[in-house]
């Protein structure tokens, strides 16, 4: 198979040739950082390229956008970073921005018109559904055909902002048998990382959050987790090695899902 | 005329005693701080269709909220005879409301079966409570007297609801034996004529009697019970819904004091372009019960304890200290111990004591994921997270207090933008050598 080498577009090389591209792809700090979700941000910028989308992304420029800090109190934090932001998208002229971390999306949509940004927060399992839905992505459903696939929801796409069919209709088009686990949707128990917990040692108790939550998926025995969020699949991916899944089972996101039937 | 005005003097103590309960109650809500505006009222109505008249979050346990919904529904419909009670009391009336005709058969019919629905689901609740061990109503919050209060509601309710019976039904043969006209249908209380087979009809009309005083001077004494039981849950939680914070449960409010300053930080012009503070100096966060916003406080009057919250919290399921439903216990708890005493000595009164700590521990805040799951699935919209977070502010931005991994979070975030160590320059790794397949 032919590859061809593909280049990020960043902002700032782009501004200075004054290029605007339609949509802000925001990495976020799992997406520039985290070993796993490095993958996932590659496989999510593939899919951008396959599919022409205008898109850059700010490279150095990015920076937290105060999530963490702010579910954890630091308000000042949160609001220093948050304004930083905020500024930096109007000098870019930022109209549209994608997200590939839940967390990420929340705090945009949500808590960022509080301080005055102004522009439109998409999730990338929306833009993802979307361009299934028109046709624009075309995926192989052989690829996964009666493949068991279970979909662990996050609770920032989920309960905080109500996404929960689309990640599932595009599991679907991707021809996965899916199985749901007892505890769904808006009944979906957290892996355990959310409010800050990623980064701290969990409070004394008799059971790590995500192992429950792994106990779920084993009831229902896929060969696939699926999860769309970085904080989720570290603590799936921990949950498959502390149960000895490694041999049966695989965390991917979602978009990995897609960047694979497409052969990427 | 010595009924009318027994029952005169009853209602009278009755509302005396109510009134002088919400303006305590309204006195402390004076305490508390500003939150949102309440606006969007065509959205909170709808809210409140769907999620109080509508039962639906209750239903998301679709077997014991069924049993929920009928006593909350019966209510409603047996609120009509209710009224109509106060009428007939006080101006010395029989059946007074009877004039409304069809749609009064209709509602005494409601009313009289309802009764039978809400008092089999009472009997099926308090079984649950005192025989079954329901995990849900356990828990370090659950001291004895949270049991009492819960079963002595129950066994009012299941009185009111069979005295209501025993009424109909007395009345039913009453007019019978009196050969007066029936008003009103009574499809169940009608089977139940035969528990005054051969009484003599003064005897029958007595029976009415006990039974109808009986069932209003004890809604008279329940109504000024509830304020001071977790059951206050009754008058609060419609108005608790219709109250909801309409934002996604993802949104935490904006803390303005701190925009204000940071504002400042990034541009020292605008401190003087700005005009002057005129709020007065606020605490960061909530350290004790005046510092939390009013729909907190109503939030914790509202709470009738259930649990359902606890009973989803990831910590709490695995064995953290932390229960959500403990934190609007603990509100208002303290709000009742260190309410009075502010009204009393003003609100900058200190007990030495605070709802931090010496209710909340630091253990307890810090397990809190945000997950939300909680305040999805509370029936009346309660948002524990919300004020697990504004405690948190408190203990981060007044005290400096956090657990030594968020705080080197802290630093990173400040120091290389990333709530990890990593370098900005190393943010554009990820992009390296990338390559796409070309179809």
């Amino acid at each position: 198979m032919e590859t061809r080498k593909i280049e990020i577009p960043v902002m700032a090389d782009l501004f200075a040739r004054g290029e605007k591209p339609e949509y802000l792809f925001w990495v976020g700090c799992a997406g520039a950082y985290d070993d796993r979700y490095k993958k996932v941000a590659r496989a999510f910028a593939k899919i951008l390229v396959h599919l022409n989308i205008s898109f850059a992304v700010l490279g150095k420029e990015e920076t937290c956008t105060g999530d963490p800090a702010r579910r954890a109190g630091n308000e000042m934090l949160f609001q220093m970073q948050a304004l930083q932001n905020i500024e930096l998208f109007k000098a870019y002229e930022v109209k549209k921005v994608i997200t590939i971390c839940p967390h990420c999306y929340n705090t945009f949509k949500n808590e960022y018109p509080d301080l005055g940004a102004d522009f439109e927060v998409i999730s990338y399992i929306d833009i993802l559904n979307k361009y299934m839905d028109e046709g624009k992505l075309r995926v192989d459903a052989e690829k996964f055909k009666n493949v068991k696939i279970t979909y662990h929801d996050p609770c920032y796409l989920g309960r905080a902002n109500g996404i929960y069919e689309q990640p599932r209709a595009i599991l679907k088009k991707l021809g996965g048998e899916l199985v749901e686990m007892e505890r769904n949707r808006s009944f979906a128990l957290c892996c355990g990382a959310g409010g800050a917990q990623m980064f701290k040692e969990a409070e004394k108790g008799n059971k790590e959050v995500f192992l429950e939550r792994m106990e779920d998926v084993l009831k229902v025995d896929p060969e696939i987790i699926a999860t769309a969020c970085p904080f989720c699949m570290t603590m799936m991916t921990d949950g498959i090695k502390y149960k000895n899944q490694e041999e049966k089972m695989r965390n991917l996101d979602i978009a990995e899902l897609i960047a694979e039937s497409l052969n990427l | 005329m010595t009924k009318q005005i027994v029952f005169a003097l009853a209602l009278l103590i009755t509302l005396g005693v109510f009134a002088y309960t919400v303006s305590r109650i309204v006195r402390f809500f004076m305490l508390t701080r500003k939150g949102f505006r309440v606006n969007q009222l065509g959205k909170r109505l709808w809210v409140t269709l769907e999620v109080a008249f509508g039962q639906t979050k209750i239903f998301r346990r679709p077997v014991i909220g069924l049993a929920h919904a009928l006593v909350f529904w019966g209510f409603c419909v047996i609120l009509f005879g209710s009224i109509e009670m106060v009428i007939d009391g006080l101006f010395g009336l029989e059946k007074s409301l009877s004039i409304l005709g069809g749609f009064y058969n209709f509602m005494m019919a409601a009313g009289d079966v309802f009764a039978l629905l809400v008092a089999i689901s009472i009997v099926v609740f308090l079984i649950r409570r005192v025989f079954l061990h329901i995990k849900r109503f356990e828990g370090i919050e659950m001291k004895k007297i949270s049991h009492i209060d819960a079963n002595v509601a129950l066994s009012i309710i299941l009185i009111l609801m069979l005295s209501l019976m025993g009424m109909n039904a007395a009345y039913l043969k009453w007019v019978e034996l009196a050969g007066h006209q029936v008003h009103g249908v009574y499809p169940v209380s009608q089977h139940l004529k035969w528990l005054f087979n051969g009484m003599p009809v003064e005897s029958v009309f007595t029976h009415y009697q006990v039974y109808w005083w009986t069932h209003i001077l004890l809604i008279f004494l329940f109504a000024n019970l509830l304020p001071y039981s977790k059951h206050f849950h009754v008058f609060m939680s419609v108005p608790n819904v219709f109250l909801s914070r309409l934002e996604p449960l993802g949104k935490l409010p904006n803390m303005d004091n701190v925009t204000r300053e940071v504002k400042l930080m990034m541009d020292p012009n605008a401190a003087f372009a700005a005009p002057a503070a005129d709020a007065p100096i606020e605490r960061f966060g909530v350290k004790d019960a005046e510092d939390v916003v009013w729909k907190s406080y109503f939030d914790a009057l509202s709470c009738t304890e259930c649990g359902r919250c606890t009973s989803v919290c990831p910590a709490n399921i695995t064995g953290k200290k932390l229960s959500p439903r403990k934190v609007m216990m603990d509100l208002r708890a303290r709000m009742k111990e260190k309410g009075p005493l502010m009204l009393k000595n003003g609100r900058d009164f200190n007990d030495g004591k605070s709802l931090v700590r010496d209710y909340i521990s630091e253990e307890e805040l810090w397990a809190c994921t945000t997950c939300n799951a909680c305040a999805q699935e509370c029936p009346i919209n309660i948002d524990h997270p919300k004020l697990i977070v504004e405690m948190r502010r408190y203990l981060v931005m007044e005290e400096g207090s956090a657990p030594g991994e968020l705080k080197a979070m802290f630093n990173n975030i400040e120091n290389n933008g990333a709530p990890w160590q990593y370098s900005p320059e190393d943010r554009l790794v990820w992009a390296k050598d990338l390559e796409i397949s070309v179809h």
